[in-house]
């Protein structure tokens, strides 16, 4: 058990060092545009003394080391500055976002995770029959259609033509959960088909990799029945690649999310982030790319994590 | 019940018992099933979905023809080796080619095909389709069937380009780490690693915010982000090829480095790295076109399938698919692309389990 705390300890310490150096990408890219920021914001016409005065409070005459330490400070705090463009806190306007595109991933989550890991299995169970084969080209296709495509087609199909969800997820905070479930429906189903074709695609090739190994061949000849050995054999040993294959789609699911808000017009921080593109509001923009890349970052984390726990054999590397 | 239905039924019926008598098993399964699945949907859904499914159907039955006819007439048509490439290829994947050939010709003659020009605003704005239009016009117009075609030049083009370019940078740097190893493999694995920790569609937001949205700058952008998981791939399969004796008799010879990765690596990992290039391409196609829909990527009035959907997505609300043309253009392309992928990659077996 001690060996186990250490190594997932030290998986936690390399995360929390990746994090730290996806930061400084994160602040340093800001800094090598070429120009005075300042400048840059209030444009060619601005006169030398407002230049000045903007550098002031943006604390742009401060060596950037010193910056980054003070961004870096202030963001584990949950303060992100204050935006560019409407001189609001950053961390104010984040916060509900925040919880509304969790809310989104979850949904999404919750519908494509059961329908993958059974589909999957199934397919893997059953290939090369028909059912894999129409299966496979069915993930195929929802792979390769652009986000906003699956969600346009939702939308003719379940808002325009059979009118059954609103096309426009405008979700408020004092909107009751029934409520707020029937808006977003339409955005999760959209994300639920990219991922679980995807983790179907993944979960199956695990099985199948997992049905070609050794000690299942060793129980079919010696005579255990087809169904013990996908039950007592296979299955209970697919559980650490299919912890994997989940933890991962869902660091997917979170940075798919953007297409999806933006089709759906979602007030979540996809939506946010690209607005702020938009505008180059860089301190918003750096707030949301930190909160992207820090959920990324923690869901691949719990994929290796859960690697380790689920087989012992990771606990002991060569 | 109309005659619609009934004969929809008994099509299904018939051709059931048909592939029972005969005893082809997995033509039935499919077959009940989607006799089953009709009889729920007609219930539920009325005829209306029953007509979907029968288009759909007929869609899949004729592209199925078409494939057949083309790589029938491919075996034909082709001399020697390609004839016999032909002849054992899938269905998909032939289907696959005929897509890319139809985009390739679209992409190339596309002012001689293309009624109008790409900015020329010809009729109303979201005129309906008539003789002139035969898709309508969009926002300011503009033809969208003489857009859609100059799409296949700039969407395509562009991402070609841009996988082209990814493929330069990662697989140099891979085959370079893979033959220099030390501190220079160390080195570039670590920068990979950390710019493969960041989403890349977040990270190409990102980047964009600073260096400004514009074609070259998208290029490179999008060049950048996805040559890391090339570079794995590239430094993966080299690193096999290292070992050989044969690069150790180069090396004792007194070869460069640049001589062994260009003469003696390269052309033995070609084919894992071709259909690593199909794949790649895929993904950087979606990236762009994800970006442009964002209004990030190509701008207007170049025509593009991301931004046009993006533009006339309004339309979308009541009830016309006319803008979603051109985001089907896409996962046509990307569905094709993956089936040659799948098919090369099985003749090639240089990736093959």
């Amino acid at each position: 058990m001690q060996g186990v705390i250490a190594l997932v300890g030290k998986r936690l310490l390399l995360g929390l060092g990746t994090l730290l150096v996806v930061s400084i990408i994160i602040f340093g890219a800001v800094e090598l545009l070429p120009g005075d920021l300042a400048q840059q914001i209030l444009g060619q016409s601005a006169t030398e003394e407002t230049v000045a005065n903007l550098r002031e409070e943006l604390g742009l005459n401060d060596p950037s080391y010193i910056r980054y330490f003070q961004w870096l400070g202030g963001a584990v705090q949950g303060d992100f500055g204050i935006s560019l463009a409407n001189k609001r806190s950053v961390a104010e306007q984040l916060a509900p976002r925040f919880a509304n595109t969790l809310f989104l991933a979850g949904y999404a989550a919750l519908i494509a995770v059961p329908l993958a890991i059974i589909l999957g299995v199934l397919a893997a169970l059953l290939r090369n029959s028909v059912f894999d084969r129409v299966s496979n080209a069915l993930s195929l296709v929802s792979i390769s259609s652009p986000e906003f495509f699956l969600g346009y087609i939702l939308i003719v199909l379940l808002a325009v033509q059979n009118p059954v969800f609103p096309a426009i997820s405008n979700v408020n905070p004092d909107m009751g959960l029934w409520e707020r479930l029937n808006r977003t429906t339409l955005p999760a189903l959209t994300m639920a088909l990219v991922v679980t074709a995807y983790m179907m695609r993944m979960t199956r090739a695990a099985i199948i990799n997992l049905l070609a190994s050794p000690y299942i061949e060793m129980a079919r000849l010696k005579g255990v029945p087809n169904g013990r050995v996908i039950t007592r054999h296979a299955l209970p040993n697919a559980l650490a690649p299919i912890i994997n294959v989940v933890a991962l789609n869902l660091a997917y699911l979170i940075t798919g999310v953007v297409l999806v808000e933006v089709v759906f017009v979602y007030p979540g921080v996809g939506q946010l982030l690209v607005d702020s593109v938009t505008k180059r509001d860089f301190p918003v923009v750096q707030a949301c790319c930190l909160i992207f890349a820090a959920t990324f970052i923690l869901f691949n984390l719990l994929a290796d994590v859960g690697a380790i726990l689920s087989n012992p054999r990771l606990r002991h590397p060569k | 019940m109309t005659a619609f239905t009934i004969i929809y039924f008994a099509f299904l019926i018939t051709a059931s018992c048909a592939a029972a008598f005969y005893k082809y098993k997995s033509a039935l399964l499919l077959l009940f099933t989607l006799l089953c699945v009709s009889l729920l949907a007609g219930l539920l859904g009325g005829s209306g979905v029953l007509v979907n499914i029968a288009i759909g159907f007929g869609l899949l039955a004729a592209a199925g023809g078409i494939s057949y006819a083309f790589r029938e007439s491919m075996v034909q048509i082709l001399p020697g080796e390609g004839a016999k490439l032909m002849r054992t290829a899938p269905l998909t994947a032939a289907f696959g080619l005929l897509v890319i050939i139809t985009y390739v010709i679209a992409a190339v003659f596309a002012p001689v095909i293309a009624p109008f020009g790409e900015a020329e605003v010809v009729g109303a704005s979201f005129a309906p389709a008539d003789d002139v239009m035969i898709l309508g016009g969009d926002q300011l117009g503009r033809d969208m069937f003489s857009r859609l075609i100059y799409g296949a030049r700039n969407t395509v083009g562009i991402a070609m380009m841009t996988t082209a370019i990814a493929f330069t940078i990662g697989t140099i740097a891979g085959l370079v780490a893979a033959s220099a190893g030390g501190w220079v493999d160390q080195v570039l694995g670590r920068i990979v690693d950390t710019l493969m920790a960041i989403p890349q569609l977040i990270f190409a937001l990102l980047l964009l915010t600073i260096v400004g949205t514009s074609v070259v700058n998208l290029t490179l952008v999008i060049a950048l982000l996805y040559s890391p998981l090339i570079f794995r791939l590239a430094r993966a399969v080299a690193g096999n090829i290292v070992v050989m004796d044969y690069i150790e008799a180069a090396r004792l010879r007194g070869e460069k480095t640049w001589y062994i990765i260009a003469r003696e690596v390269l052309p033995n990992i070609t084919a894992p790295l071709a259909a690593e290039f199909g794949l790649r391409f895929c993904f950087v196609f979606l990236a762009i076109s994800a970006l442009s829909f964002l209004g990030l990527g190509i701008q207007p009035p170049t025509a593009d399938w991301g931004s046009m959907v993006r533009e006339n997505a309004t339309l979308i609300s009541f009830g016309e698919i006319t803008p979603l043309i051109p985001a089907a253009a896409i996962a046509l392309l990307t569905v094709a692309v993956n089936f040659v992928v799948d098919w090369m990659l099985h003749i090639s077996s240089g990736l093959k389990e």
